[in-house]
Order: structure tokens, then sequence, then C-alpha cells
């Protein structure tokens, strides 16, 4: 069973050629093994795999938050290697925009505050990032909760507020590592519908999941088992819709 | 900039214990510093003006008892100074001593005033130049004169405590009539005594009192200034040269010490010198310590902060905070904190250097023979103050560097795992 996407446009948001990482220790460990993978800009990707795997390791590749060793990172027109801290930083800030499956909100913040953090490390004045982070905080449904700080707030309400704090320096890509691991099963559907609509508004975004519910909700899934990527793996929700 | 301000205040403000501990640190090794220079400048002032009094370019040259045989002659032998000792000072060591001026002594039972009288008061006999030499001060009237030399005057100067003895209640005891054992003195001043020196003493012209008491060309004493003489090693060197010379003189062993009795105030000045800048040394080295216990302090305590926030820095950086923005917040964190809670400890230190200035620097403490204040003017200028406070606050820059340098090496991703 194929599927092919119409709507999908050509330019490559995210191209790795023969990605190689090796953490080097007492005992080297070869994590990823010639990883070669496209995401198209505009795709919803799920990137699933066993634990050990090497998607973790993927995912933080793809985020500029670790180095590889080996083949070319492409990301959006954009050469990722050999970076430095400061250069990455800012791409990271201008082009990525995270959720992590333990939010990493700075708990002595309140939401308006860790929303528009990222517009701080831009240079952009108090005010003007504080009106655009209730804005985001409007759009993720937490306006009345702008003030409060992440302990008042509950699992699913912390992970909306980093996904405007995501959002809010219009990233190319949403990198999501495990959206959901942390939440119940009431608020994962809000968090992945969430994801679905940011999706249908054109983003791009790569969820690395082990859970197949949430995989299912992607254009596509890509496996990684022992740092491959494991051919024939197309697949996904609006296909299983066609068929 | 305000900007990162306000980053640092709501940190700061989050951690208001770890705050306090820092500034505790700070504030106390500052305001430690500062009040331990204010006592040491105390002790240090209050001891020069004690000594103030002194002729301390003076020593004191007196005839003793030889205790070895030398040249056919037995130990036991008085040395007798006389006029040759005061032209060989002269002579042999010019461009070493400056005035030598010969002294008699002589202690008649008692002065005498109406009914008020002294016992055994120190008569000295003196040449004028003798006030310059040992910084005799005078409250009221004259010094001895050439007239009165030249004239063999009965003329007396009297130190302040004994006129305030004899002479009660009177304005002016210049122009009165001393008994001093049936001699009748006119006294023509009155002297600030020192009550570690000269207040026992009674100044007469040198010729008057060899006459009276028919001393002939002996001398009891000769008091030179010394010039020229910056350090210990060439006051040792000036006293073997002064007992060489002597001793060919009056033909005793040179090496025999107990012959000349040589009292040397300069000497005990040079000391003196040396000790005052030991204490003050001594305090600027406790002093620094303490400043170096509050710089440890915030180290250790910068140390501990940038260790327990990797995490918070592991979000900023994956949200795009640059290393050295990281860097930066952490100095300026560690710089805020120095700056206010060092001017804390600077300002408290002054203050509590004024209190002592307002209440113990006027105290005087009495020892038996003399009063003597302990505690003067226990201040430190201003600029010491501001020097210490930039030191730590520049100290504090570097505790935070180090560390939040070390963090930001790690990859954002171990510091968001850690």
């Amino acid at each position: 069973m194929t599927c092919v996407k119409e709507v999908i446009k050509d330019a490559d948001m995210i191209r790795l050629t023969n990605i190689h990482k090796t953490y080097q220790g007492a005992q080297p460990l070869h994590v990823l093994k010639g990883i070669d993978l496209e995401i198209k800009e505009g795709e919803f990707v799920a990137i699933m795999g066993a634990s050990g795997s090497g998607k973790s390791t993927l995912l933080n590749v793809l985020g500029i938050l670790d180095d590889y060793d080996e083949g070319e990172y492409t990301l959006a027109g954009t050469l990722i290697k050999n970076l430095s801290e400061t250069r990455a930083a800012d791409y990271r800030n201008r082009m990525i925009g995270f959720i992590f499956q333990s939010f990493n909100l700075i708990p002595f913040k309140n939401a308006v505050e860790n929303v528009a953090l990222p517009l701080f490390y831009q240079g952009v004045g108090r005010r003007k990032r504080n009106a655009l982070a209730l804005e985001y905080l409007e759009k993720v449904g937490l306006k009345d909760w702008a003030h409060h700080y992440p302990g008042e707030l509950s699992g699913g309400q912390r992970q909306r507020v980093a996904i405007a704090r995501a959002l809010i320096t219009h990233p190319k890509i949403i990198l999501a590592d495990e959206p959901t691991g942390a939440l119940d099963s009431k608020t994962t559907v809000e968090v992945l519908d969430l994801l679905k609509d940011l999706h249908r508004q054109g983003m791009t975004i790569v969820v690395v999941t082990h859970e197949l519910d949430v995989g299912m909700q992607a254009d596509r899934i890509i496996h990684i088992i022992d740092g491959q990527v494991v051919l024939g793996t197309t697949e996904g929700q609006e296909c299983e819709q066609q068929a | 900039m305000i900007d990162t301000l306000q980053e640092i205040y709501g940190e700061l403000r989050r951690n208001r214990l770890r705050t306090l501990a820092t500034g505790f640190a700070v504030t106390s090794g500052l305001f430690l510093l500062i009040v331990l220079l204010g006592a040491g400048n105390g002790l240090i002032h209050a001891f020069q003006q004690n000594l103030g009094d002194f002729a301390f370019d003076a020593i004191h040259v007196y005839g003793g008892m030889t205790t070895k045989p030398y040249a056919g002659n037995r130990e036991g032998r008085r040395i007798q100074l006389d006029e040759r000792d005061v032209r060989m000072s002269e002579r042999n060591f010019a461009g070493r001593v400056g005035d030598v001026l010969p002294t008699l002594t002589q202690t008649p039972p008692s002065a005498s005033y109406g009914s008020a009288h002294i016992a055994s008061p120190s008569l000295i006999g003196v040449y004028p130049a003798y006030r310059r030499t040992m910084a005799v001060k005078m409250l009221k009237g004259r010094f001895i004169n050439e007239i009165d030399l030249q004239q063999t005057r009965k003329s007396v100067v009297v130190g302040s405590n004994n006129c305030d003895h004899l002479f009660p209640g009177d304005a002016s005891p210049i122009g009165k009539a001393l008994n001093v054992s049936g001699v009748m003195y006119t006294v023509v001043g009155v002297f600030k005594a020192n009550e570690m020196s000269n207040a026992n003493e009674f100044y007469v012209p040198y010729t008057t009192l060899a006459a009276i008491y028919n001393r002939g060309e002996f001398i009891d004493q000769l008091t030179m200034t010394i010039q020229n003489i910056p350090s210990e090693a060439k006051m040792e060197q000036f006293t073997d040269d002064y007992y060489r010379t002597s001793a060919a003189l009056h033909n005793y062993d040179p090496t025999d010490r107990r012959a000349l009795w040589i009292w040397n105030q300069a000497r005990d000045n040079i000391q003196m010198q040396t000790a005052m800048s030991l204490l003050h040394t001594a305090f600027w080295v406790l002093g620094l310590l303490t400043l170096l216990s509050g710089i440890v302090g915030v180290s250790n305590i910068m140390l501990i902060s940038v260790k327990e926030r990797t995490h918070e820095f592991g979000i900023r950086r994956a949200i795009g905070a640059r290393p050295w923005s990281v860097v930066r917040m952490v100095m300026l964190e560690s710089v805020v904190i120095t700056a206010l809670f060092g001017y804390a400890g600077m300002v408290l230190g002054i203050l509590f250097c004024e209190w002592m200035d307002h209440s113990l620097g006027s105290q005087t403490l009495d020892i038996g023979v003399m009063q003597t204040t302990y505690f003067v003017d226990p201040t430190v200028d201003l600029l010491t103050c501001v020097r210490a406070t930039v030191i730590i606050i520049i100290a504090g820059a570097l505790a935070g560097f180090f560390p939040a340098r070390k963090a930001v090496k790690v990859k954002p991703i171990e510091a968001l795992r850690g």
C-alpha cells in the first residue's frame, strides 16, 4: 500500500544524508548508523522505535542540541554542521520549536514569561514580547492562566504553554519528544488535536514517540531500528482514512 | 539592559536565602576589613600621639664603670665624661651628630614655694639648644637662654605638673621665687611635662648649676641629635664607632659596653617605626584574609548556584540562549549581589569606625603613672574602602564567570538531562 499525499510541497524542510553518530566512552556506542531522511515542508512525521533505537539521538541532532560525526544535515536550506554553540543557539532560537515530554518550563516564571522567553533572546522588548506571548497563550486556550506559574497548572496546561513557547518565534519546524508521554489519555487527545491544528496551518512537525496511537496521527511514520531507518514504512492516519 | 536586570531581579528574588547567604559573606567580609583597618589605625594613631612629645632623634651618653681590665687598668674604674667628650663628638662625628649638648644633673633634697614643696627635684643644667633637641614644649614664659648662661642667672623652667602643685591657683608662676634647698631661683617658664620622661625635671642654666654645685669640667651627660642614620644597621655602626673613639679617649676596652652608656632613643624610634609598620601590615593581612573569606563564600555559593541551575540553563539554551548570554547573566547576578551587599558592608564598616571614634576615641586610660589615649581617629580613608569594594565586586564577577563558563561548555542536551 502506498500513499502519496498530493498537497505536500516539493521543498525538503529537512534532509539527512548518511548521518552517523557515535557516543565516545569506555565502550564506544554507535547510535546512528547512516540515517538518510527527507521531510518535506508542511509534513507531520512521527519517528518511532524501541528505546535504545536511536530515535531520541536523531531528534537531538535534528534539534541542533547535539552534533553528529558524519554525513550532512540541511534544515530549510541551511547546512547544519560544525556550528559554534552561538550559531547553534541562534538557529535553535529562530528555526526550531521544541516540545518536551517533561515540558521544560522554567518553574519561577509564569506562563507569559515562559512563552515570551525565546523572544527575550531575540532582543524583543518586554512589553512587545509579553503581548505576543499572551496572544499565543490565547491560541492554546490558556489566556486566563497567563499569570499562573507552571506549578499551578495541570500537565496538559503545561504542555500547551510549552507549545505556545515553541510557536512564538515562528519556527520552521516543531520537534516534539514524546509530547504526550507525561499526560493522561484525555489531555493526550487535547495536545494531539493542537498539533494537528498546527499541521493544518502548514507547520512542519516531527514527533518522536513510542506510542502507536500518537504515531498514527502523523502523515508518515519513520521506524528506527538499531540506528537505521527501516524502509517501506510510509503509513499514517490519512492513508488509513483513504483506505 | 533593563530586561537583563529584570531577569536577574526575578532570579535573586526566587532564591532569597541564597542571595542573602552570598550577600552576608560579602557584607561581613568588607565590614570586618574596614573595622580591622580602622581599629589598627586607631591604635597606631594613639601610639604616635602618646609618643609625639619625645625627641626621637636624640641620643644620651653617660659615663659608666669598666667591667674589663684594659692597658694596665683594673676593671671597676669609673668613666667620667668631661669637656673633651664634647669636642671629640663634634669633631669625630661631624655629619652624623648635630647639636652636642653637655648637661648636668643635681638632685637637692627639696624645692618649695610657700608651704608647697617637692622632694628630690631633678635639677638639669642645660644649654638653650636643649629645648630643641629634646622637643621640650613651652606652655608659659621662656626656656633657658644665652644670657642666663653668660650671667649665670638663677633661672628655672618648671614642669606643668609641678607648677600646678607648687603654685596652686596662681594665674602665672612666672617671676615667682622658687626655693631649691636654700637657693632662690626665679621661675622664667613652664614646660609641658610628659609623665613618661621629664615630669620631675627643673631646667636651670648649665653654668649656674656648675657654679653652685662646683662641678668643674666634668659632665654628667651628653645629649646629641643624630643625623643621616636611617637604619638600625647604620645605627649599630655609629654606636660601634662611638665606643671605639670614646674608649681611646678614656682608655678602656672598646668592647666594654658598660664603661659608657648610650641611651639611644633614635634606635628605639627605628624599632618602633618597624613595629608600627608590622602592626599595620598585620591588620592588612587579617583584613585581606577576611575579604578573601568573603570572596571564597561568594565563589562557593555561585558554584552551587550554577550547578543547581544546570537544567534551567539547558532549557534557556534549547530555546536559543547563546552561551555568552548565560555566562553574562550569572556574572551580572554575582556582581549585583556583591555590589549591593558590598556597599552595605562598606557603609556599615565606616559607620562602625565612626562609632568607635566617637565612643572609644575620646576615652583615656589611666595606667597609674600617666594617662594615655589608646584609640585615636580609628578610621579608614574612603579610597581604601572603595578599593576594597571594587575588588570584591571584581572577585564576584570572576566567581560567577568560571562556573558559568564551565556550565555552558557541556552540550545543551546534557544540560537538559541534568
